[in-house]
């Protein structure tokens, strides 16, 4: 019985943080195009999570080119499809495991640094303080973190997908002798904006949930320093299922475009 | 001093003043916790007035209340003549801009060196100061004040608890408020920071003639600020007077709050 009430109540917990979440989501869409427009912030904010999480994401990319090249090149070996890895390297990254990856780094980078900088802020008041100051709070910390996080994940996915294949193409070159040009002459020619474009738009998304996740958790921390740790550690995992679950959709109506 | 019962109408001291503050049976719960019950005060034209009360007894409530950060469930509440249910955000903001208010923990902005914690609450309110371009010299008039200038660019983390609540105090004034509201000013502080503190509060007071409502656990600080002392029991009103008109009750229930 007492179980049972437990899952009730938590299935009520989850639906009463999806709306609000969810509502939270409608506050950003309404703020996002009322003035004063805190462009400084929003540039500010682009060099945080752009320019920080750079060198990152570039080394798990590289990594993530050369242990794919590595694990799969005695499969291709075997069949004697050696020459298709260049295309079958660029086509997975390209569609899937780059933007997929690179955004799972940046939920658990950036979703848990908005979501413990805003919970810090929240707690020592100093959102109270800029309300009191006459400034939209929601405005100059909230729509500008999801606008950057927004604008700036695609980025980092296109960085970080050429980055793997420079991994993928170094080891080509170093245990199969093909020269960096003809291997991406080969990634190129497999590739079609029907990869491409389904894979950057994803990634506005993956970028649009990490902020939101992170925001919605750091702004409405509670419980003092213990909600802080609470509010970096559920924005991550939060942000890391969303960025599943609308993986999935996109995958989901990508198809149903192609069918089309 | 006999304890003043709830809802009874304050008579300004000198039967001329202008009402600064007017609460009326104010009341706010939380769930089943009932923290305002029927709250009165009023606060006049360059007075002084301190709220003293048992944690939980409702008073920061009642100080977020007066800045529209909290909502009262019942009641009314204005400040400078104005109902602060009934304003729209932009009135509310330009309202605020006269209202300067230190929290409890100060509530400075980590990310921001001294100056711009000082020049943000400007970013709003620049027809106030006479649309001023150069905002440097009211950023030090304000920390001169508090006796701070070598601080204009320092991180709040280098600096002490002390000078941290200097700072804040500085940057409740820098929209030259009229009424200043004092979560706490002396919590959280050694004894002799206390007093530099409690002194500034003063110099502040005589030199801009601000009315302030202090909040405080603090005796000594009640004792040196105060020209009227209203305790707050259990949510509402339980007495009322001068420093030395309650620190002479015999009431066991004010006894309390001023024995050392």
């Amino acid at each position: 019985m007492n179980q049972s009430r437990t899952i009730t109540d938590q299935i009520k917990d989850f639906l009463v943080e999806t709306g609000q979440l969810a509502a939270f989501g409608g506050r950003f869409f309404r703020e996002v195009f009322r003035a004063p427009y805190e462009f400084r912030e929003f540039v500010r904010q682009c060099y945080q999570m752009g320019n920080r999480s750079l060198v990152l994401v570039l080394v798990t990319g590289f990594i993530i080119g050369l242990v794919l090249t590595l694990q799969t090149r005695p499969t291709l070996i075997e069949f004697g499809a050696e020459s298709w890895m260049p295309d079958m390297v660029g086509i997975s990254i390209v569609r899937e495991i780059g933007p997929v990856i690179i955004a799972l780094i940046c939920a658990g980078r950036i979703a848990s640094g908005i979501g413990a900088e805003l919970g810090s802020m929240r707690v020592t008041e100093q959102i109270d303080a800029m309300e009191v100051s006459g400034t939209n709070p929601f405005n100059y910390l909230v729509v500008t973190r999801i606008l950057a996080t927004t604008l700036m994940l695609p980025l980092l996915v296109i960085f970080g997908d050429l980055i793997a294949l420079g991994g993928s193409a170094l080891v080509e070159n170093l245990k199969g002798g093909m020269s960096f040009t003809l291997y991406f002459n080969k990634v190129f020619n497999a590739l079609s904006f029907g990869d491409f474009i389904p894979a950057t738009v994803k990634s506005f998304f993956f970028g649009f949930v990490i902020g939101l996740v992170g925001c919605y958790k750091g702004y409405h921390c509670k419980k003092g320093t213990a909600g802080v740790g609470k509010a970096a550690n559920t924005a991550v995992v939060t942000a890391s299922l969303l960025v599943f679950f609308v993986d999935f959709m996109a995958v989901f109506i990508a198809d149903i475009f192609y069918e089309l | 001093m006999k304890p003043k019962a709830a809802h009874t109408e304050v008579i300004s001291p000198s039967g001329q003043r202008k009402e600064v503050i007017r609460i009326r049976d104010l009341k706010k719960s939380f769930g089943e916790n009932h923290v305002l019950r029927g709250f009165d005060l009023t606060l006049y034209e360059g007075e002084n007035l301190v709220v003293m009360g048992k944690s939980g007894s409702g008073k920061s409530v009642m100080i977020k209340c007066l800045v529209g950060l909290m909502e009262g469930d019942e009641g009314s509440v204005e400040v400078l003549g104005q109902p602060i249910s009934s304003l729209d955000q932009h009135d509310l903001d330009q309202l605020r801009s006269d209202i300067g208010f230190l929290f409890q923990g100060s509530a400075l902005y980590d990310s921001m060196t001294v100056r711009e914690n000082l020049e943000f609450p400007m970013r709003r309110h620049r027809e106030k100061l006479g649309h001023v371009k150069d905002t440097l010299p009211l950023v030090m008039e304000a920390l001169e004040n508090v006796g701070l200038a070598h601080t204009l660019d320092l991180m709040p983390a280098e600096l002490s608890g002390g000078m941290k609540r200097r700072v804040a105090l500085a940057r409740t004034l820098i929209l030259q408020p009229k009424l200043i509201l004092y979560d706490e000013p002396t919590s959280g502080l050694d004894p002799i920071t206390s007093k530099e503190i409690i002194e500034l509060m003063r110099e502040i007071q005589h030199k801009y003639g601000t009315s302030s409502l202090i909040i405080t656990h603090d005796v000594d600080c009640a004792r040196v600020i105060s020209e009227r002392i209203l305790l707050l029991v259990d949510g509402v009103n339980y007495a009322e007077g001068s420093y030395r008109e309650l620190s002479g009750s015999t009431d066991p229930k004010i006894e309390v709050f001023f024995k050392k």
